[in-house]
């Protein structure tokens, strides 16, 4: 078997995200309409996000327990990958939000005071700015066994609130975004019509595994540049 | 090196002379679809084309630091 058949799923995956995004049947949603194709984009960033964060606070434990430097590459590499995949969802997500939320008889920068107070927006807001830190954090530290050590403690606490962060709060508060009774995304039965779920489930794998790709181009690239540290 | 500008070239040019000869068949089925609907598969191929772009880098990225890597 081909070590790189991921890599092609991933691009099957995406094409057929993309064509079967924009022409498979949606239900006629009041207000959202067309843009309900965005779940297949603006959602799938936060899934590979989440994904991606998992992936890194494991390498971060395996670190801690092997104080094998090159777990902490990974780590911070996914980590990285993840936050891009976050801005990605943000920058979506404001689109998004501006044509939907946004009071279409005020000019858009009137309800801006409105959107920007959205739980749901503060919560992601939060998770991620934790997450700069974390790159802040690493980069602050000369020592290399001590950079590691710190930043892999730090990913965990990072990952900790990440959760609370983008989905408890939230919830209980009162948001506009939806996504916030029930088992959102993954309720077979009320949540997403099953000609969606059709598209949605491959677009996360196929953004997840894209995220992936691009990830380990970057830590072969570390492994490369740290040759004489690791060996 | 040489040999990757001159197939960056020829791509271009191929790419080039597709949208013309779309250009020329009005009548053609193709030139019918990407009409149809809103016009929505132009978005599509749009879309493609940078994702095809997209992919395309990762992959020349990918074979670069292969070779890198059996040095």
């Amino acid at each position: 078997m081909n070590k790189n058949w991921w890599k092609i799923l991933s691009a099957v995956l995406l094409v057929y995200t993309i064509v079967a995004g924009l022409l498979g049947p949606v239900p006629a949603l009041p207000l959202l309409e067309e843009t309900i194709r965005n779940l297949y984009f603006h959602v799938c960033m936060w899934f590979a996000m989440m994904i991606l964060f998992t992936v890194s606070v494991v390498y971060s434990i395996q670190y801690l327990r092997t104080l094998d430097l090159r777990f902490d590459i990974y780590a911070r590499h996914f980590a990285v990958t993840a936050i891009v995949m976050g801005l990605l969802g943000y920058a979506t997500g404001a689109i998004w939000a501006s044509y939907t939320w946004a009071d279409p008889n005020k000019p858009l920068v009137n309800s801006f005071s409105t959107i920007a107070r959205d739980p749901k927006l503060i919560g992601a807001a939060i998770a991620l700015l934790v997450y700069f830190a974390y790159l802040i954090l690493r980069d602050a530290i000369l020592d290399i066994d001590k950079r590691a050590r710190i930043s892999a403690v730090y990913n965990i606490f990072a990952y900790a609130i990440l959760f609370p962060a983008i989905w408890i709060l939230p919830r209980i508060l009162p948001s506009l975004h939806p996504g916030n009774d029930g088992n959102p995304a993954l309720d077979v039965k009320n949540d997403i019509s099953s000609s969606m779920r059709l598209v949605f489930y491959p677009a996360i794998i196929g953004w997840t595994l894209l995220g992936v790709w691009i990830t380990t181009l970057k830590i072969r690239l570390q492994l490369l540049a740290d040759k004489k540290l690791i060996a | 090196m040489k040999n990757v500008f001159a197939r960056s070239i020829l791509f271009l040019v191929l790419a080039m002379c597709t949208s013309v000869a779309v250009g020329q068949t009005p009548n053609s089925s193709m030139e019918n679809l990407m009409r149809s609907n809103g016009r929505i598969y132009v978005v599509i191929a749009v879309i493609l084309t940078i994702l095809g772009g997209l992919l395309f880098y990762l992959v020349r990225l990918d074979r670069k630091i292969s070779r890198m890597e059996k040095q």
